[in-house]
């Protein structure tokens, strides 16, 4: 990453402009060429830099009114295994191995579900545990009753 | 909360996507959703004044290059919950914050652009706050694909 990569950074962090060529406004704030800006965004997409370029919707708004943390205590020993399986299935967005923090945290396993009611949610957190089985010592679910903030990723200038 | 209709229901599935990049890259989408360039414009700006979306842009992955992400937690006591709030999300280190339901009852994602600022901005947390934060930083990942249709 050179200092352009990181100017470029700073000045879509926010988002993208929403004019008919949103490309060649950046470049013209960076004092570059549109090709060039898209050239750079290409490179990063490629490079996992960039994970995507698109909407981050607020799930209320469009109706996913329930969101839940599924954390669960699985064993050790199976859970990369039983981690790649929960995380395969279709409703689960997000999926991830965390160290747990005794004695006030013994979840190693967090899974994001989503649904219209926390009766839904709920299902989906019972699918979870049979897939787990007899590797899941303790579960809990914890749902989202505000968003404190969501800005994602700001740079420094 | 507002109504949405079916375009903007169209909008929202197809912007989570790729969004493509070229010259024109809305009217390409326009094109795709069988709308013209100027009304997709519109909606986007509406969608996201009405915090329908909360951003339209590149995602970055900051451990792309070279920082770090990680989630963590506080145990906030009632009474002080609207000023921890206001403390935590002065940081521009925290990317997302939520509360949720739980003795932790605030979670929040720390975007740092090096490993060693996720302990700076720990400590800062604790300092201005008084209380211990609980990091959880991701050990490995299973499965990550935030995209939701809207179901309204």
């Amino acid at each position: 990453m050179d200092e352009l990569d990181r100017a470029l950074i700073v000045a879509t962090q926010g988002g993208l402009p929403l004019v008919a060529r949103p490309y060649a406004t950046v470049a013209e704030t960076l004092g570059v060429a549109e090709a060039v800006v898209m050239e750079r965004l290409q490179r990063m997409l490629a490079d996992g830099v960039i994970r995507r370029i698109g909407a981050v919707p607020n799930h209320y708004a469009i109706g996913w009114t329930a969101n839940g943390m599924t954390v669960w205590d699985v064993a050790d020993e199976q859970i990369n295994a039983l981690g790649e399986q929960v995380g395969a299935l279709p409703f689960v967005t997000h999926c991830y191995r965390r160290p747990r923090a005794l004695p006030a945290w013994p979840y190693n396993l967090f899974a994001m579900v989503h649904g219209n009611s926390r009766t839904e949610c709920e299902a989906k957190a019972q699918e979870i545990r049979q897939l787990l089985g007899s590797a899941c010592r303790a579960s809990d679910i914890l749902y989202s009753t505000r968003i404190l903030k969501k800005t994602g990723l700001r740079l420094g200038l | 909360m507002r109504e949405l209709d079916a375009v903007d229901r169209a909008i929202i599935a197809t912007m989570q996507g790729d969004f493509p990049i070229c010259e024109r890259p809305y009217a390409q989408v326009a094109a795709t959703i069988g709308i013209a360039e100027e009304e997709l414009l519109g909606r986007l700006e509406r969608l996201l004044a009405d915090k329908v979306l909360t951003r339209f842009g590149p995602m970055y992955q900051v451990e792309r290059m070279g920082g770090a992400f990680v989630l963590a937690a506080l145990a906030v006591p009632e009474a002080r919950y609207e000023a921890v709030t206001a403390q935590v999300n002065a940081l521009p280190q925290v990317a997302h914050n939520y509360r949720r339901e739980h003795a932790l009852n605030m979670w929040f994602v720390l975007a740092t652009e090096t490993p060693a600022g996720i302990a700076e901005a720990v400590a800062r947390i604790e300092a201005d706050t008084g209380l211990p934060v609980y990091a959880f930083p991701k050990e490995q990942e299973y499965f990550v694909e935030m995209k939701l249709e809207a179901r309204l």
